[in-house]
């Protein structure tokens, strides 16, 4: 089965364990491996010196052509934006090969709980890896697919798929997009 | 998805705006579309309905506000959502003046954008369920063209269906412009008799022996001016209904004849001798108390006895006030309609006033009033004003010129009608005169009931009644 990569892009060394622990959120959720990639390369040029942030979309487009194969998880501790937003979590090509997520706007400003921010960064890992899946938003209580417009939004989710997104995502793997 | 049906469509000249906002809701489950201008997205919107159209504000050639007042002009129902990237309090009052749902300040919070986005969903799906169930409640309402909630009503409602299925005959009573002849003809509709003819006639209008003429038809020099054998109103109405209106004003002579038809189902015509068969369910309707004029032997008893047979009593408008919203929302919704011209409602001013006028010419006055209304009505709303129903002054306006009597006569019989609404037999109180003479003026100065200029009822060559 098709590898899932996570891959720190992010300026600052991330927690002692904080990768493992996502990797183990992301196979337990998709029923797929995955590997951490040890890659060196830094999206630099998706920094936009106006804004001060980084964008999400350029991150995803680098991302493409940086990882191997299959589908890759960008994580990143850096400032993520898209243009019409103040910020996002993260994004992800619905039905592609790429996704980002940030652990910048998971801390509570003034009380920054590790543990906390690494339970949200696996949540998110999850819910930017199941848009790569084909997955959109969820409705269903407690899914990791439930939209993240708010920190309460992403603490409101458990950290896995409901069954609908679950069924959906193998399908998808049994009879791929487009055919 | 559960927005299956939130349409959206994010109109911005920038192409990065349009892909990650339409990204981002196309990920909320939303069917997002995009158009890179205001000409592009108002073809998209005369093609398709759209639910919330996301629109930035500027744009090179038309801008987003140029694009909002033409969007809400195609569909009224449209949220629209401003974008701008500079918040200043002009561009926001302009964008809320010109009928914004809101306006967003780029780049706007994602919660701002979700919550936005959820609200107006919820709020369009409220306005669909209210919509939806108004119509079952106006159904519920409903008696064919009859409308109203008061328990009174509804029972009357119940009677008329189960009356309607009998041949029996049924005598309407209530106030003019409480609708007797509207009642009569749901009564018709909803009988075996539907496919039949539904032959009205107003036993007011006429004199004595125009109307036996009138009912009962006449031979070929029958009397002067009976030029050609005339079939009458109860031959016409072989097989379906006749609608004998203000019954209680034919005179003694008729009275008679009346009595005689009704028992034996024929009748010869005025100067004939030939006997012929009708079968016609007869439906009557006075504002005159019936039983009373009988007890007083101005009525005959035993034809009283003979249309009494199911009454029905329609209670005036005044005893039914709750009706009055109701009523209103029917008739504007319907003038909307034949004056081809939008109209919302009333203000709650002049709906406030509607609840406390005494409507002495009941559904119809209130009717005419909403017609004066939507007339003058500058916008889609009728204010108070437009109603006309302000305390007129007391002293009558000098006339202008001097003019004959007949034309003074003829001026002050139209604002009489126009006041009492309609209502003939309150204007013929008011002139001092009774009801035949009053619709022999309104023919020979060819004033209608509501006091304008047009036909006046009754003429004898159509179906006419109150």
């Amino acid at each position: 089965m098709e590898k899932i990569l996570l891959w720190w892009i992010g300026e600052r060394t991330p927690g002692e364990g904080a990768l493992d622990h996502v990797r183990r959120h992301v196979e337990q959720a998709f029923s797929s491996p995955a590997a951490i990639w040890p890659g060196e390369g830094r999206p630099g040029e998706a920094f936009d010196p106006r804004r001060k942030q980084w964008s999400s979309t350029r991150i995803l487009s680098w991302l493409v052509g940086a990882a191997p194969e299959g589908k890759v998880l960008g994580l990143t501790d850096v400032d993520l934006f898209i243009p019409v937003l103040t910020f996002v979590f993260g994004e992800a090509q619905v039905g592609g090969r790429a996704a980002v997520v940030s652990t910048a706007r998971l801390a509570e400003p003034g009380f920054p709980d590790p543990r906390i921010v690494l339970e949200r960064l696996a949540k998110e890992s999850v819910h930017e890896l199941g848009h790569v899946f084909g997955l959109l938003h969820c409705h269903s209580p407690g899914c990791v697919m439930g939209r993240s417009a708010s920190l309460r939004d992403v603490d409101r989710k458990r950290g896995l798929l409901c069954p609908a997104c679950r069924g959906f995502v193998d399908r998808s793997r049994v009879e791929p997009a487009g055919t | 998805m559960q927005n299956d049906r939130t349409r959206i469509l994010v109109v911005d000249d920038e192409e990065i705006v349009r892909e990650s906002l339409g990204g981002w809701l196309a990920k909320d489950g939303y069917a997002v579309s995009v158009a890179a201008d205001g000409p592009s997205a108002l073809g998209r919107i005369r093609a398709d309905r759209w639910s919330i159209l996301i629109v930035d504000l500027k744009m090179p050639g038309m801008d987003g506000l140029q694009v909002l007042e033409e969007a809400k002009r195609l569909q009224p129902d449209l949220a629209v959502v401003i974008m701008t990237a500079y918040a200043t309090v002009d561009t926001a009052v302009a964008a809320m003046k010109a009928g914004a749902y809101d306006y967003l300040v780029k780049p706007f919070d994602p919660e701002e954008l979700s919550l936005m986005m959820q609200k107006i969903v919820s709020q369009q799906t409220l306005v669909r369920e209210n919509a939806v169930l108004r119509q079952a409640l106006k159904r519920e309402y409903r008696f064919r063209d009859l409308l109203s909630k008061s328990p009174a009503m509804q029972a009357l409602f119940e009677l008329a269906r189960t009356a309607a299925r009998s041949s029996s005959t049924i005598l309407v009573l209530g106030e003019s412009g409480s609708g007797k002849e509207v009642l009569a003809r749901a009564i018709h509709a909803e009988s075996p008799r539907a496919e039949g003819p539904f032959v009205a006639v107003s036993c007011a209008a006429l004199t004595e022996s125009l109307l036996e003429s009138e009912l009962f038809g006449h031979e070929r020099g029958a009397f002067t001016g009976a030029v050609a054998r005339r079939k009458g109103k109860f031959e016409l109405a072989h097989g379906g209904t006749l609608f004998l209106d203000e019954v209680g004003d034919v005179g003694p002579k008729l009275q008679l004849d009346l009595l005689r038809v009704l028992e034996e189902r024929r009748f010869h015509r005025v100067g004939g001798n030939e006997t012929i068969d009708v079968d016609v369910r007869i439906v009557a309707a006075t504002n005159r108390d019936l039983r009373k004029a009988a007890a007083e032997g101005r009525f005959r008893e035993d034809l009283f006895y003979r249309l009494n047979v199911i009454p029905v009593v329609i209670p005036p408008l005044r005893q039914r006030r709750e009706d009055v919203p109701l009523l209103v929302e029917s008739f504007v919704e319907r003038l909307s309609v034949e004056m081809k011209k939008r109209l919302d409602g009333v203000s709650p001013e002049a709906m406030h006033a509607l609840m406390a006028h005494d409507w002495p010419g009941n559904v119809r006055e209130l009717r005419n009033v909403l017609e004066r209304g939507a007339v003058v009505a500058a916008g889609p709303v009728i204010q108070l004003a437009d109603l006309g129903l302000a305390p007129r002054a007391g002293a009558p306006q000098a006339p202008a010129t001097l003019a004959s009597l007949e034309d003074i006569e003829r001026r002050h019989v139209a604002v009489v009608l126009a006041h009492a609404g309609g209502n003939v037999s309150q204007a013929a109180r008011i002139l001092g005169i009774d009801r035949v003479t009053l619709y022999n003026k309104m023919r020979k100065y060819g004033i209608r009931r509501d006091g304008a200029p047009g036909e006046a009822p009754g003429a004898p060559a159509e179906n006419h009644s109150g």
